[in-house]
């Protein structure tokens, strides 16, 4: 039988497409998209077996963005594309590309079940603690004090703790990145990609243009204490007593990925334009 | 944004090779990237500086290559991400410093930064390292990159700093009222 190869040498630049990234010039999700490049590179995927899955939102942008399968889906679902992309193609790479308003509120419960279900794949959400493409409204993990005209004299509400969710709910593996730091977040993503099961990256990626405060992360971030943990107590723990700003990889579990006990099954073309017949 | 690198006294000149070609590399990624934000901004001024740099860089990244003939670059260069504490190659600049109204004055100014981080990382290789034959390449990697801060420099002079109101937006981006 001829082995079949799974893996390619591609250069960074090679995963770009040929559309240009619009976003505010200083985004981070600029950061993150040569993350994502150069972690693809590092991991050889192929770009016909591998797929990139969005929401809505600045973030979500991004499979446009890369030359591999793309999918910019509805608003709060890339885990439920992604996860029926998985089961029914479980050869293929699936990374999760989404923000915090498409990841912690309108696709919440999404978050929550992927992490139960420990399906295979990547899910990577782009931090700013805001809605920066409908011009800044305060998100789930928007500081209760974030004084705008929509929210005066802030929301009053504590932000969601997206890292310790995840534990809670069964992520296999959790981490933190900035989005300034590109190679250490591609190594990061590296690692998400490889490690069985479902992976989370939160990556801090500042929204320059709404959050103009958050330029000073670079200064704040710092490499995570102590060593990544399998206990999902203690790491809970630590994220639960870190000042949000601990970087690296802060949970490796050891969780069977979920797997179907149905398999992939091949159904004819008009078998299914039968099925959905108006 | 941590600048620290911790290098190994025993480099070898495939090492070295393969550390200045990442620092070339990530170089034309991240100029290539701020040249796409300003064409997309409409600041033509910008995106040729940036377009410029990059393609100053892709020549420097050509002649490593020449230089390390058979030798596995990229490999190396991943093996190597110790040698920078953060991972992160010493030029790099801050890309959350890009405004879409910033002037070549402020592109110049980030380049200087990462041009001399760069001249000091090769400084500390002539310094530490234990093989003369390192120490010599590392020397002349010094020498490129001097050249380089003084070709920025040169660009400066033709680039004067811009009054404190640039950014001065009168349809500024602003949170819904």
């Amino acid at each position: 039988m001829t082995a079949i190869e799974t893996h390619v040498t591609c250069k960074p630049g090679d995963y770009k497409s040929d559309v240009m990234p619009i976003w505010c010039p200083g985004c981070g999700d600029y950061h993150v998209l040569m993350s994502f490049t150069r972690a693809f590179a590092k991991l050889g995927l192929r770009p016909e077996n591998t797929v990139v899955v969005s929401g809505i939102g600045c973030s979500s942008r991004i499979p446009a963005y890369m030359t591999c399968y793309g999918f910019h889906g509805i608003h709060g679902r890339s885990l439920a594309l992604a996860t029926g992309l998985k089961v029914a193609r479980p050869d293929l790479t699936v990374v999760v590309a989404s923000g915090d308003g498409d990841g912690y509120s309108i696709g919440g419960n999404h978050f929550i079940q992927a992490c139960r279900r420990n399906i295979d794949m990547t899910y990577v959400v782009m931090d700013n603690r805001v809605y920066g493409m409908t011009k800044g409204q305060p998100s789930p993990t928007t500081e209760p004090d974030f004084d705008t005209a929509l929210s005066p004299g802030g929301t009053g509400l504590r932000p969601f703790h997206p890292l310790v969710i995840a534990l809670a709910s069964g992520a296999n593996f959790v981490a933190r990145a900035f989005s300034g730091e590109p190679n250490e977040t591609a190594d990061i993503l590296v690692e998400a990609v490889r490690h069985p099961g479902f992976s989370f990256v939160e990556i801090l990626s500042p929204c320059v243009t709404f959050r103009p405060d958050q330029r000073e992360w670079k200064t704040k971030v710092h490499p995570a204490p102590v060593a990544a943990t399998s206990d999902p107590a203690r790491a809970a723990r630590r994220i639960m007593t870190d000042d949000g700003m601990n970087i690296g990889i802060l949970y490796r579990g050891d969780r069977r990925p979920y797997e179907s006990k149905i398999g992939a099954k091949t159904v004819e073309l008009a078998k299914l334009e039968e099925d959905f017949a108006l | 944004m941590s600048t620290a690198w911790s290098v190994p006294a025993s480099l070898e000149i495939a090492d070295l090779l393969a550390i200045a070609h990442r620092i070339e590399v990530d170089a034309i990624d991240r100029y290539a990237l701020l040249a796409d934000q300003m064409e997309a901004h409409n600041n033509p001024d910008l995106t040729k500086v940036f377009l410029d740099l990059a393609n100053a860089e892709q020549i420097h990244a050509e002649e490593i290559r020449r230089l390390a003939g058979d030798i596995d670059l990229r490999g190396r260069a991943d093996a190597l991400n110790a040698v920078w504490r953060t991972a992160e190659s010493p030029e790099q600049a801050d890309l959350n410093d890009a405004h879409y109204l910033m002037t070549p004055w402020h592109a110049l100014q980030m380049c200087l930064a990462g041009e001399q981080r760069a001249l000091a990382f090769f400084t500390s290789i002539v310094e530490t390292a234990q093989d003369a034959e390192v120490r010599a390449m590392a020397a002349e990697l010094v020498e490129e990159e001097a050249e380089h801060v003084n070709l920025v420099r040169r660009l400066m002079r033709k680039y004067p700093e811009p009054t404190p109101s640039w950014s001065q937006d009168d349809d500024l981006p602003a949170a819904q009222d």
